[in-house]
């Protein structure tokens, strides 16, 4: 490999690295710092994103292609994907500030943060089997650590705990797969994957890309690999917990519209697996969601039922042209909202009884605001931007043929208000036990500019969705 | 100008719910119902303004249009007609009297004022929005402003009944969107503009995909109408909202409903409606025929006048039934069927607004809907007495006021085409007249009981915003011609156009 065609590769990959060496300057930094002076891991961190950002910003308009012999993607999916990482990690980083403030050793913490989001982000460019492994070890090993962060708090180990062995057990499932398609195909990449599948129906083909599927569904909490999702949104740090919950989401989502894009349908079937996946996880999250008296726990439930609703999407593809704009879109519309709603708990120093929350409005306007914009755009109320992400995936779930589908999620809509509405409504209703204690300010605001968004991209969706129509991976 | 009557009081809403509660307008009720009264006074002017330049032709006019998510085929489309006209006017009046009218804030005046006002302009914008995205938007939005009314300033249950509104017609309007992406997809190019999807008619080859779009549309608008066996969400939100929301509630909101039967469901999907119209006539009856006897039953002030609005909603789905049947030769009757159904929308409206306000005058003088409780009234609250009579014989159909100018049509159209059906659906009018009186009797007649020695009179300020609405009863009752005129000219060629 000549070493010019090398250097012209990591002109790629500006951002990507720009987060590995963030990373490794945070960790040196931590090492180095005093416990007093450990918060500057943060603006460190921040710092990094900003960086990133900004060398992810011009991929954005620029064609599609594949670069390090055709393993890795550099299109407008993939930068689309890093951008919504980015940023929410930059909110996540903002929480996590007055969370640890009294921690005295946490500076690595952003390290691990600054990874897991990189692990996202090479998830969303991944276009072979092998950088598929990479990315999806580097996210779940950096979450199961950070899941566990509070090294003292029982809860935090259940969730790791559980996080863990689902973890292991599906990242076991997928390197099977991977492996079997690498023997059925003779190819990682996804663009020679697909010339070497068989044809016509193949039993092997249909179990290898379950398999694979299983390890993506594991990082998307869907059913039937979900049941890390409340304990980590229960016992996480707070901060992290809304991180984890929305984050590396969005990496597996657009590496499993990839992936689909290129499987032959007649030979695996995946539509009726991901329809039928789809169907069963919003249907299954709603209905946990119904007595939960713990806002965490619901919201995590919630997580869980959001992807179902992703799903149709990627349920849709090759029959819908909007199918990939659909999903693009709700990753944008969705994991603000599920930032703002967890910027909730972390501003309220991580209260989470249902029974804490009644008076909230009256005590703190502000946070009783996000908390309602994010439940609103949820539901899928107008003009907020999770009303257009729906509209967009019942468009594509109907254009593709999948109707049935859509009436499933609409009904879920109906039931997923009765157990908004029941948090929302205390606190709107109901007079205030006593004084709710808060977080510090750079919390509230990243919170309350999460919930902003929510409202400026529903209003303003047509550079959203016209940017997103035009982002369709190539096959 | 229409897009200033949207907006102007949803940006004074959002001016209101950034002001500081504790000092400046926000710690002086009075002056932020003076203010928000000039806010809510602004689209009625605007509405009358445009009514004032309509030229009487058919179509859309005053059409006011950016593009929204072009990619989609999404526009921002504000426009009026002969049917949008009348309604949105209605609308901004009984907002602005509503807005005006005394209310026991419990000490919440911002939040109060703010979620009424946005709400107006919502309610506005369902009525004139020409894009169907649009509609849709200011249709979920005034439920969420209307559940956050019910559930803060209700009485009784007001958070179960405001639940159970919210969750009932999110349960509808889930279904309408549904529809609507139906319709959308339907249409090339694909676009979600009223006027061009009616001139395309992309739905009138019928077969299944048409029913399943005209039973989407079918359940949103049947549960906000209500028709029976739809109105269980009714009765309860009404009942515990406080007096100015149950006006909107019966006055605006449940004509979103009917409204959107005529402007979208019988414009967009002709052919369906044509073939159902005779069940559909049968289910109007018997929300005719059930909520009238189930009206006849309460003994709480506020249900009977929630359950005469389920007979009043089927007397409008009676004339649209008529108004979109396949009857050859009879289009006369049906434009005047079509007529009559829209003036019950404007008259019901103003007659039950009314009424939903003077039950919450009621209640806060007397602490109770029981009418067991009160008698006698007459002798000591006048003003009382005669608006509410106004009002309780313009809502059972008495000649000179609004309700007869519309029933009266409604019926000989009926006769024209279902004369069988007309003739039960009569039997809900002569319920209606009975439960009435003995409703006027109950409060006003026989022996003031000796708690009610003080019962204070309507105070000026609420005297006037309910002579303000009997005015207009009477007006259409005495002279309909301006009315009718406005509405004809939508009535006429829409019946005709098939």
């Amino acid at each position: 490999m000549p070493i010019g065609t090398m250097v012209g590769w990591a002109g790629d990959v500006l951002a990507e690295l720009a987060m590995v060496v963030g990373g490794i300057v945070v960790l040196l930094y931590a090492l180095a710092a005093g416990p007093r002076r450990q918060v500057g891991a943060a603006w460190l961190a921040l710092a990094t994103t900003g960086v990133a950002l900004a060398l992810t910003i011009p991929a954005l308009g620029e064609p599609g292609r594949l670069t390090f012999a055709g393993t890795y993607a550099h299109d407008a999916a993939a930068a689309v994907a890093r951008v919504i990482v980015l940023l929410a990690t930059g909110v996540t980083v903002a929480f996590s500030v007055p969370w640890f403030r009294r921690d005295p050793r946490h500076g690595e913490y952003y390290t691990l943060l600054l990874y897991g989001a990189l692990g996202a982000m090479l998830l969303a460019g991944a276009a072979a089997l092998t950088e598929l492994v990479v990315a999806m070890l580097m996210s779940s090993a950096t979450g199961f650590v950070l899941a566990a962060y509070h090294r003292k708090s029982s809860a935090a180990a259940e969730a790791a705990i559980k996080y863990y062995l689902v973890g292991a057990l599906a990242n076991a499932a997928m390197l099977m797969g991977v492996a079997t398609l690498y023997g059925l195909a003779g190819a990682t990449t996804l663009d020679r994957l697909a010339a070497g599948l068989p044809d016509s129906a193949s039993p092997a083909a249909s179990v290898a890309v379950a398999l694979v599927m299983a390890g993506l569904m594991f990082k998307l909490g869907a059913v039937p690999v979900h049941v890390w999702v409340p304990d980590v949104a229960q016992g996480a740090p707070a901060p992290i917990a809304g991180f984890l919950t929305a984050v590396p989401k969005v990496g597996a989502f657009v590496f499993l519209a990839r992936l689909v894009l290129v499987l032959p349908p007649s030979t695996v079937g995946w539509e009726m697996m991901v329809a039928v996946g789809a169907a069963a996880t919003m249907t299954l999250g709603n209905l946990a969601c119904l007595w939960q008296d713990d806002v965490r726990r619901l919201l995590g439930w919630s997580a869980v039922s959001q992807t179902g609703y992703g799903l149709m999407a990627v349920a849709a593809l090759g029959r819908s042209d909007l199918a990939m704009a659909a999903l693009l879109y709700f990753l944008a519309a969705y994991v603000p909202a599920n930032l703002a709603a967890f910027g909730v708990v972390v501003t309220l120093r991580g209260r989470t009884a249902l029974a804490d929350y009644p008076g909230l409005a009256n005590e703190h306007r502000t946070a009783a605001a996000s908390l309602a914009l994010s439940f609103l755009s949820f539901i899928g109320v107008p003009p907020l931007s999770g009303f257009v992400a729906k509209l967009l995936l019942f468009v594509v779930a109907i254009q593709a043929g999948l109707a049935w589908l859509a009436v499933i999620a609409a009904a879920n809509t109906v039931i997923s208000i009765f157990y908004y509405v029941r948090v929302l409504a205390p606190v709107y209703f109901a007079a205030a036990a006593g004084r709710m204690r808060t977080l510090g300010a750079a919390a509230a605001f990243a919170t309350a500019a999460s919930a902003a968004v929510l409202v400026v991209t529903g209003v303003i969706a047509q550079p959203l969705v016209a940017a997103f129509a035009a982002a369709t991976p190539g096959r | 100008m229409l897009t200033a009557a949207i907006f102007i009081p949803i940006l004074a809403a959002a001016l209101l719910a950034l002001l500081p509660r504790s000092r400046g307008l926000g710690a002086s009720p009075r002056a932020l119902a003076v203010a928000a009264t000039i806010v809510a006074v602004v689209p009625l002017v605007l509405v009358a303004a445009a009514w004032l330049r309509f030229d009487g032709a058919s179509g859309f006019q005053q059409v006011e249009t950016v593009p929204w998510i072009p990619t989609l085929g999404i526009s921002y489309r504000v426009g009026v007609d002969g049917l949008s006209l009348p309604l949105a006017a209605m609308t901004a009046l009984v907002f602005t009297v509503a807005v005006a009218y005394p209310v026991d804030l419990r000490g919440r005046p911002v939040p109060y004022y703010a979620l009424i006002l946005f709400l107006e302009g919502a309610s506005v914008g369902v009525f004139l929005a020409l894009d169907l995205f649009l509609f849709f938007v200011f249709w979920d939005v005034s439920l969420v402003a209307m559940y956050f009314l019910i559930g803060a300033w209700g009485h009784g249950d007001a958070q179960r009944s405001a639940l159970k509104f919210f969750l009932y017609t999110f349960a509808g309007s889930l279904p309408l969107l549904l529809a609507i992406l139906g319709v959308y997809l339907a249409t090339d190019p694909h676009t979600f503009d009223m006027a061009e999807i009616i001139r395309q008619q992309p739905l009138a080859g019928g077969g299944v995909y048409a029913a399943l779009v005209f039973a989407g549309f079918f359940a949103g608008f049947a549960i906000k109408t209500p028709i029976v066996p739809f109105h269980t969400w009714l009765p309860p939100a009404h009942v515990d909202a406080p007096g100015p929301a149950s006006a909107i509630l019966a006055g605006v909101l449940l004509k979103m409903g009917t409204y959107g039967f005529v402007r979208i469901l019988m414009s967009m999907v002709p052919g369906v409606w044509a073939q159902l119209s005779l069940p559909l006539a049968v289910l109007a009856v018997i929300s005719i025929v059930y909520g009238a006897l189930v009206a006849l039953a309460q003994t709480n002030l506020k249900r009977l006048i929630a359950y005469t609005s389920v007979n009043h909603m089927g007397y409008v789905i009676l004339g649209l039934a008529v108004a979109g049947a396949a009857a050859p030769g009879q289009e006369a009757a049906r434009a005047l069927a079509l007529t009559g159904a829209t003036v019950e929308m404007v008259a019901h409206g103003l007659i039950t607004g009314g009424l939903f306000l003077v039950s919450g005058s009621v209640l806060a003088r007397g602490g109770t809907y029981d009418l067991d409780s009160y008698g006698g009234l007459l002798g000591r609250a006048r003003s009382l007495t005669w608006i509410t009579a106004l009002l309780a014989f313009a809502s059972l159909g008495l000649p000179g006021l609004a309700g007869f100018v519309a029933e009266v049509q409604i019926f000989v159209g009926a006769l024209a085409v279902y004369p069988a059906l007309a003739a039960v659906a009569l039997l809900g009018i002569v319920i209606t007249a009975g439960l009435f009186l003995r409703m006027l009797g109950r409060l006003f007649l026989g022996a003031l009981p000796e708690r009610w020695r003080e019962f204070p009179d309507l105070g000026r300020r609420e005297a006037g915003l309910l002579g303000v609405l009997g005015a207009f009863v009477l007006l259409i009752g005495v002279v309909p011609g301006w009315l009718l005129g406005t509405i004809d000219a939508f009535a006429g060629p829409f019946v005709g156009r098939r």
